[in-house]
């Protein structure tokens, strides 16, 4: 059914449409409204039988969404940014444990400093937690990577991360075709645990393993990655043929055929990409796209042949490996490793940073011509980053980087130093 | 009460064999009926008093729940010495997930129990005091404060004693342990810290807290029985002395424990809604002296450099303690 809908409400009518059976909720911006939707849907029992936990913090959340879990219910829960981080080690501890919970991360930054706004560190900084994570371009996709992340995490035994950028999406109203009751239970089986605490047949889940057995237990995580490397496809196949539509699979291409240039994103910053693209494709560049749904598992050989027959690439990718320059580069570079291309790297919309069309018409034209750096960032106010070094080298009591870099910026009367 | 006094006319003392008591009061290890829920082969040291705590209260749990008991595990030594992998000793549905957070998974299991309309199974968790008081502690309180169905059981040895022996909120004072260590003008762990746990819970207002030792283990059979009788988030705060952590000849576990009870400075209680409605009272008092001699982490307080002050100070805890908890009977007064 078609709605004029924000985000967090589809996905919430999504995630109550698989019959989540145990829901943990912990408030951090910008996925509360997906909790607080879910909290009233149970409250007025509409999604029963589900418990729904108000925890007192994200590792609690993920905690008991373990226990859950582990129990055989099917367990949900959402989250974001410093929210993620705090429950992190509960999050590598369940897919250590290979329990099928889902999990939404409304894509935010990470502190210091603080700051609520859009990009993907957070998710990025689970990348080797071995859950597997999917990101929206859209908030359609949003929902349809919900009902399928059930599935896949489910028949896998794996949990599953589905990222969706934080108020670009969650807060934005698109239209949005909620499914109905029966498209989903048609698409979605009850959860069959492969593992289960129950008196009738005891088991010892997490048990301490040592050198003698640890590397198989991790590299089993490893092979259920590559298992869903064909399983995402072949799910998206079969949701079309009970949704009617096309949603998902692990990466998808965009005005590709021809392109000497691709440009590789992930989430919903693709909308603005292709919107450039077919503006310079107008103009009679040869331009694509490449965007990843699937960033873990990392869809290695789906990547390289989008971009094997294309003469350079750029990935813009709202993530900062510090020291480094890109994360979704990096993983990039590795899978056209040995083809001679000419890879570039922009960091771009850290911290809620605008992405603007003109400001990716110009670096499109910079990567087409080769005269980028290998790692560039979009928009970054290099004047105010090289008064704050010159603070820096005359003056041992800088001060507080945030406050000056306010103070530089004319935003906020702040206190001076240096 | 499962600690009223019981005379007993051969002799005088609290302790019976079986054979003497009707079936119904006879304890739950000396059933053929029981459990095991930890079995034998595990690898807890010689003398543990936290293997023997769990092992009278999961069985004390699993007769209480008709064997339909899940158990949710903090990490620790009781977690490490019961599963090294292809081992396990746990004859019940067991889970282990990461330190601080037991409470808040056995959470989850009771949620999924009750989605899943299985009523009839019941949920404990359990860790040692550093998981419990440190680590687990904001995952406790929460448990607590939703009431949650979990029965939380906390065996308390006083230190990280799996790491080895580093301090921990449970400490007492003057402990020795590997990062309190008996140097310099206040030799061990400082006075005025650490955290009363079981007063905590009470102030929770949760249905059932308890204290018990493993010097009497019927009394944790007991609590146990009381509070799986119950519903909603229930505490038992077990006192496990631990011969390797406290340097004490591991014969004397169960000595050791009656006498930081008889000495006060463990009081055994049990409250309900946050009130106290039951005292196991001192039967031969003693000087906190006779509990800390016999063990090593408390050496530095005598001997050549002894600190009667110190002493003294201790003296002055488990004295509180009697008065505030009345743990002496009137006539002894």
């Amino acid at each position: 059914m078609l709605k004029q809908i924000e985000g967090s409400q589809a996905v919430a009518q999504a995630v109550a449409l698989c019959r989540p059976e145990v829901i943990c909720a912990y408030p951090i911006s910008p996925q509360t409204h997906i909790v607080e939707a879910l909290g009233k849907t149970v409250k007025e029992g509409s999604l029963s039988p589900c418990e729904f936990i108000n925890v007192e913090s994200e590792f609690a959340a993920m905690s008991v969404a373990i226990g859950a879990s582990a129990a055989g219910a099917r367990a949900y829960t959402a989250t974001a940014s410093q929210g993620l981080l705090f429950m992190a080690e509960a999050v590598y501890n369940a897919s250590g444990l290979g329990l099928p919970i889902v999990m939404t991360v409304a894509n935010r930054a990470i502190g210091a400093p603080i700051n609520i706004w859009n990009d993907h560190s957070d998710a990025l900084s689970q990348r080797d937690s071995g859950w597997l994570q999917l990101f929206a371009e859209n908030n359609q996709e949003a929902v349809d990577l919900h009902i399928q992340a059930f599935r896949l995490g489910e028949e896998l035994s794996m949990p599953v991360m589905v990222c969706m950028d934080g108020f670009i999406l969650t807060h934005a109203f698109e239209r949005v075709d909620i499914p109905t009751q029966e498209q989903v239970d048609a698409y979605l089986p009850s959860f069959e645990p492969r593992q289960v605490l129950d008196p009738a047949e005891p088991v010892t889940i997490g048990a301490m393993v040592g050198p003698e057995a640890f590397m198989e237990v991790r590299y089993l995580a490893h092979a259920r990655q590559l298992q869903a490397l064909e399983r995402i496809p072949q799910l998206a196949t079969e949701f079309r043929d009970v949704f009617g539509r096309d949603s998902c699979g692990l990466a998808h291409t965009y005005c590709a055929d021809d392109a000497e240039t691709m440009i590789v994103a992930m989430g919903s910053v693709l909308g603005t990409i292709k919107d450039v693209v077919d503006e310079m494709r107008a103009d009679g560049h040869r331009i694509g796209v490449l965007g990843i749904t699937s960033y873990r598992p990392f869809p290695l050989a789906q990547v390289r042949a989008a971009l094997v027959h294309c003469k350079r690439f750029l990935v813009l990718e709202k993530s900062l490996a510090v020291g480094l320059g890109g994360i979704l580069a990096t993983d990039v570079r590795m899978a056209v490793s040995g083809s001679g291309l000419r890879g570039f790297t922009a960091i771009a919309g850290l911290g809620g940073r605008p992405i603007t069309k003109a400001s990716l018409h110009q670096l499109f034209r910079q990567a087409e011509q080769e005269t980028l750096e290998p790692v560039s960032f979009l928009d970054l106010d290099r004047d105010a980053v090289n008064k704050q070094l010159e603070r820096e080298r005359q003056t041992r009591r800088s001060g507080p980087i945030a406050e000056n870099m306010l103070h530089d910026k004319g935003i906020v009367s702040a206190g001076q130093f240096g | 009460m499962g600690f009223q006094p019981v005379k007993f006319y051969q002799t005088g003392t609290y302790t019976v064999g079986n054979r003497l008591l009707a079936a119904d009061e006879r304890s739950v290890q000396s059933s053929e009926q029981r459990s095991n829920a930890i079995n034998s082969g595990h690898r807890a040291c010689q003398g543990c008093g936290e293997a023997l705590g769990a092992r009278y209260a999961i069985d004390a749990a699993m007769a209480a729940s008709n064997g339909q008991l899940i158990a949710a595990n903090a990490t620790g030594c009781l977690e490490v010495f019961s599963t090294p992998y292809p081992e396990s000793s746990w004859q019940v549905p067991w889970i282990h997930s990461v330190f601080g957070n037991a409470p808040a998974v056995a959470t989850g299991i009771a949620a999924a129990l009750k989605a899943k309309g299985k009523t009839e199974v019941r949920v404990v968790a359990q860790g040692g005091d550093g998981g419990t008081t440190d680590i687990g502690f904001g995952c406790l309180s929460g448990m607590f404060e939703r009431n949650d169905d979990v029965l939380y059981i906390c065996y308390d040895n006083q230190a990280y004693m799996n790491t080895g022996v580093q301090r921990s909120s449970a400490t007492p004072p003057a402990a020795r342990t590997a990062t309190t260590m008996p140097v310099g003008p206040q030799p061990g762990n400082p006075f005025g810290q650490g955290k009363n746990l079981p007063e905590i819970a009470m102030a929770h207002g949760i249905p059932y807290v308890a204290t018990a030792t493993v010097a009497d283990l019927r009394d944790i059979e007991y609590k146990v029985k009381r509070a799986m009788q119950m519903h909603g988030a229930r505490y038992l705060h077990l006192f496990v002395p631990c011969p390797l952590g406290w340097g004490t000849a591991s014969h004397d576990t169960i000595r050791i424990a009656r006498l930081a009870k008889e000495s006060g400075l463990f009081p055994v209680f049990e409250a309900e809604h946050g009130e106290v409605t039951g005292v196991l009272k001192i039967r031969h008092p003693v000087p906190v002296e006779d509990y800390l001699k016999p063990q090593k982490r408390f050496a530095h307080l005598f001997g050549k450099h002894a600190h009667p002050d110190m002493v003294a100070h201790i003296q002055a805890l488990a004295d509180r303690n009697i008065r505030k908890y009345k743990l002496l009977d009137e006539e002894v007064h």
